[in-house]
């Protein structure tokens, strides 16, 4: 590690506040995201499903 | 059927529209998340090795330089973001476009983020170098402000339940606070501010190739993670949106189905 000198707790304070804030960041959108994701697979898992797509055949496809 | 693959029925007009379109977004986009997350790694990676490993310490500032490389691209983050965020306001308002809405409220926590690291790191690089972490000046103040504005948004976006409604409501405020990114952007040229000017101006680079390699690597892995996040956030926001729908289209079907029962039974 290279010597960061006599201001290194800036350096360092900085960094580290900057790598936690984006985790948590990471950490929020990826859990939210699963969540959202569950929670929509669930409720079309119990048979509900959008009126627009009831009486369609499943055209999944197109969206890939 | 899983929810990556959800149909869309509303066939959209043109390729703008097409892409656009959420059902047609939750189909490419999940395409897109890996690449850019290997990209964000990839650039991080490379940028931190030459921010602390490759490049020289400034020759007034010294080693503090190296907060730079993680500062000017979250600040440069928060305003874009904003910006984003504006433009899709604009697609709200004027093509009520159900994406904007989306990208528009998405983003808003992502900008909170990056102007608070921006304004963390901001205050542990001034004191070392101006000698106080918080000065009331022009670039300061508006990025503060810009915080508290993405702040007030996120709120505002948990008030309405029918996010449509609040969606119109939301890109009106929003626009009003971009009116914050040119005086942020021009602060220090317009009012004595203790802030540098902008390293880059028309006179071209402020900075040594050695110092402004690792400032633009780290701006593009910072911009990269941006963007990787805000695709997975908009598309949680599509999938929060249906199962808010799918879930009163089942309460309002049960409430139908009983009283048709009940209607039954009377008649009985």
């Amino acid at each position: 590690m290279i010597d960061l000198g006599p201001h290194a707790i800036f350096i360092i304070s900085s960094y580290v506040g900057a790598f936690l804030v984006t985790a948590i960041m990471i950490a929020w959108v990826w859990t939210n995201s699963k969540n959202q994701q569950a929670r929509l697979d669930d409720l079309q898992r119990m048979g509900i499903y959008r009126r627009s797509d009831k009486n369609t055949p499943d055209i999944a496809e197109e969206t890939k | 059927m899983n929810a990556n693959k959800m149909p869309s029925t509303n066939k959209p007009k043109n390729w703008f529209s097409a892409l656009a379109h959420p059902g047609v977004f939750l189909g490419w986009s999940r395409h897109f998340i890996r690449p850019l997350i290997f990209l964000t790694l990839i650039s991080f990676a490379i940028g931190l090795w030459f921010a602390f490993f490759n490049s020289p310490p400034d020759y007034q500032m010294g080693e503090t330089v190296r907060i730079m490389y993680i500062h000017v691209p979250n600040a440069w983050l928060a305003q874009m973001v904003y910006s984003i965020m504006a433009i899709s306001a604009i697609g709200s308002l004027v093509w009520r476009h159900p994406l904007a809405d989306v990208a528009m409220k998405a983003a808003a926590p992502l900008g909170a983020a990056f102007t608070a690291i921006a304004l963390f790191t901001g205050a542990l690089w001034g004191r070392p170098t101006w000698g106080t972490y918080w000065e009331w000046d022009g670039r300061m103040t508006s990025t503060l402000v810009l915080f508290l504005m993405y702040l007030g948004l996120v709120a505002l976006w948990n008030t309405f339940s029918d996010q449509s409604k609040g969606a119109r409501i939301i890109a009106v405020f929003t626009l009003v606070g971009a009116i914050n990114i040119p005086i942020i952007k021009f602060s220090v040229e317009w009012w004595n501010a203790l802030h540098q000017p902008s390293i880059i101006s028309t006179q071209g680079l402020s900075m040594p190739a050695e110092i402004y390699t690792p400032l633009l690597i780290m701006t593009l892995a910072f911009s990269l993670l941006f963007f990787t996040l805000h695709l997975v956030n908009m598309r949680a926001e599509i999938f929060r949106r249906r199962a808010n729908t799918l879930e009163r289209q089942h309460v309002i079907e049960n409430a139908q189905a009983s009283a048709a029962n009940n209607g039954k039974g009377e008649n009985k």
